[in-house]
């Protein structure tokens, strides 16, 4: 799992992160699952710096992002350090918590 | 046409030994009392949720353990804005003549009933299982996400979210029965440890114990009160990274849709009961609504506008920021303080005479909004 994945619907166009059955703008069923280029732009960052549980204080703190990616959709991520808005940004991959989860850093 | 009959507010804070139920009952007891109403009167009961006390059916839980036995009786949830959902469907249940009277009640003991963590923890939830929560947020930072752009985008400074919390802690400092009272600064709350950034110590609420409560009936219940003129909603998202705009949430929509339902403007608002769980959440709703322009709730604060003295008294019994926030009954706090002050009767707080008021609600990262149009009829 080294990508991101997003939806698209093959009648209305529509591009969505969250995954489901069907296109949440025109209802019809069988929506493409794609894959993202892994670019996109800082839209929102915040610093955590009270992590909700124990087992997240050692990463705390951690830089949380809104990334509007270059396919349409935005999603939520981790960021490297440092990112502000606007900041162009790729994807990579880091285990947090037992996961492996898309973390930004700013694009070259 | 419905009317606010009584309000019962506890003391918000820590509360130690007394359960959800406790705090419910306790409110309920003060807003008949208030409301002159007997048990036995009791047509309808509405509450929300409680994070201590998960049940899929708390009202009837509430009704039993209190001892009325309501001809309508249901839960409601809307994360933060479900206090003033609540009058909106009471508005409606004794309007259209379903009941004569409806007790809406809610009550947590949210910081003794659970540890600090597990309020963290059970808050966020809020957030998207799989695509928002394995990454560690909390609630401060789906907020602290939404500051950062609504700040980029108005040229708001930490300072001016600032001037919030000294507001709400100079209101709270003598209300009876607030949980923090001691002044402080805008250096206080810049210096205060970071939580989410933008948003630190002080730019959040706390969490607390308590319960609120109030009355709705279908008749006046005296020579004057205040009546609830009209209501309206408006819901774009659950999760903040499905929100449409991270500077336009609905708060406008909702309110639109009140002054149609109430045939009021917010011009002709006197006083203002606005969600400040966050100094961003407050400031972001005063300037969307139009109670402020954009990024200018700061300065307006700053300047006295809406202070006890000013043009626009604003959450004058300290808000969720300084009086507390126990959950649903935050905002019924934000409700009765508001009732009080329309019928002046608010001792050392009371404000100059409030012909009209506007209440606005948001649930969820921004999700949910309610707004609503209180008038004092003579």
């Amino acid at each position: 799992m080294t990508a991101i994945a997003f939806q698209r619907c093959g009648g209305c166009g529509a591009t969505w992160y969250f995954a489901r059955g069907f296109c949440p703008r025109c209802g019809s069923a069988e929506p493409e699952r794609r894959e993202a280029t892994g670019r996109g732009t800082v839209h929102a960052v915040t610093v955590v710096s009270r992590a909700p549980t124990e087992a997240l204080r050692r990463h705390a703190p951690y830089t949380l992002l809104l990334v509007d990616m270059a396919e349409g959709f935005r999603l939520m991520a981790h960021g490297e350090p440092g990112l502000a808005i606007r900041d162009a940004v790729r994807a990579e991959f880091h285990e947090f918590d037992g996961a492996t989860l898309p973390r930004f850093r700013r694009a070259e | 046409m419905s009317w606010i009959a009584g309000v019962g507010l506890t003391p918000f804070g820590r509360l130690p030994g007394r359960t959800t139920l406790d705090l419910m009952s306790e409110a309920a007891s003060l807003a008949l009392a208030d409301a002159e109403l007997e048990r036995r009167e009791v047509e309808g009961v509405l509450c929300g949720y409680s994070t201590t006390l998960p049940h899929i059916m708390l009202a009837t839980v509430f009704a039993e353990h209190f001892g009325v036995q309501p001809r309508y009786c249901h839960a409601v949830q809307v994360g933060g804005a479900t206090g003033f959902a609540m009058a909106m469907v009471a508005h409606a249940l004794v309007e259209s003549g379903v009941v004569r009277n409806v007790l809406v009640v809610a009550g947590e003991n949210r910081l003794s009933g659970q540890t600090r963590d597990e309020a963290v923890r059970s808050l966020a939830q809020v957030g998207h299982p799989e695509y928002e929560v394995p990454f560690g947020p909390t609630i401060p930072a789906y907020y602290g996400l939404v500051a950062s752009r609504y700040m980029h985008e108005y040229g708001v400074r930490q300072e001016d979210l600032a001037e919030l919390a000294v507001l709400m802690r100079r209101h709270a400092g003598d209300t009876p029965g607030a949980q923090l009272t001691e002044a402080v600064t805008v250096e206080e709350v810049m210096a205060s440890r970071p939580i989410a950034a933008p948003l630190k110590f002080l730019d959040c609420c706390p969490v607390s114990d308590g319960g609120a409560a109030f009355v709705v009936t279908r008749e006046r219940p005296g020579d004057d009160g205040v009546r609830i003129r009209g209501c309206g909603q408006a819901h774009t998202h659950q999760h903040v990274s499905e929100a449409p705009s991270l500077v336009r949430f609905g708060a406008a929509e909702a309110v639109a849709r009140a002054s149609e339902a109430s045939g009021m403007a917010v011009s002709d608002a006197r006083y203002a009961a606005v969600y400040d769980s966050f100094t961003i959440t407050l400031a972001i709703l005063l300037e969307e609504i139009g109670l402020a322009p954009r990024g200018g709730a700061g300065a307006l604060a700053r300047d006295g506008h809406f202070g006890r003295g000013g043009a626009m008294p604003l959450n004058t019994h300290g808000g969720l920021l300084s009086y507390g926030h126990c959950g649903v009954g935050g905002a019924i706090a934000h409700l009765a303080e508001a009732q009080i002050q329309m019928m002046g009767r608010a001792g050392p707080r009371q404000v100059r005479g409030v012909p009209a008021a506007l209440l606005h609600g948001d649930g969820g990262v921004l999700s949910s909004h309610v707004s609503l149009f209180l008038e004092r009829a003579r």
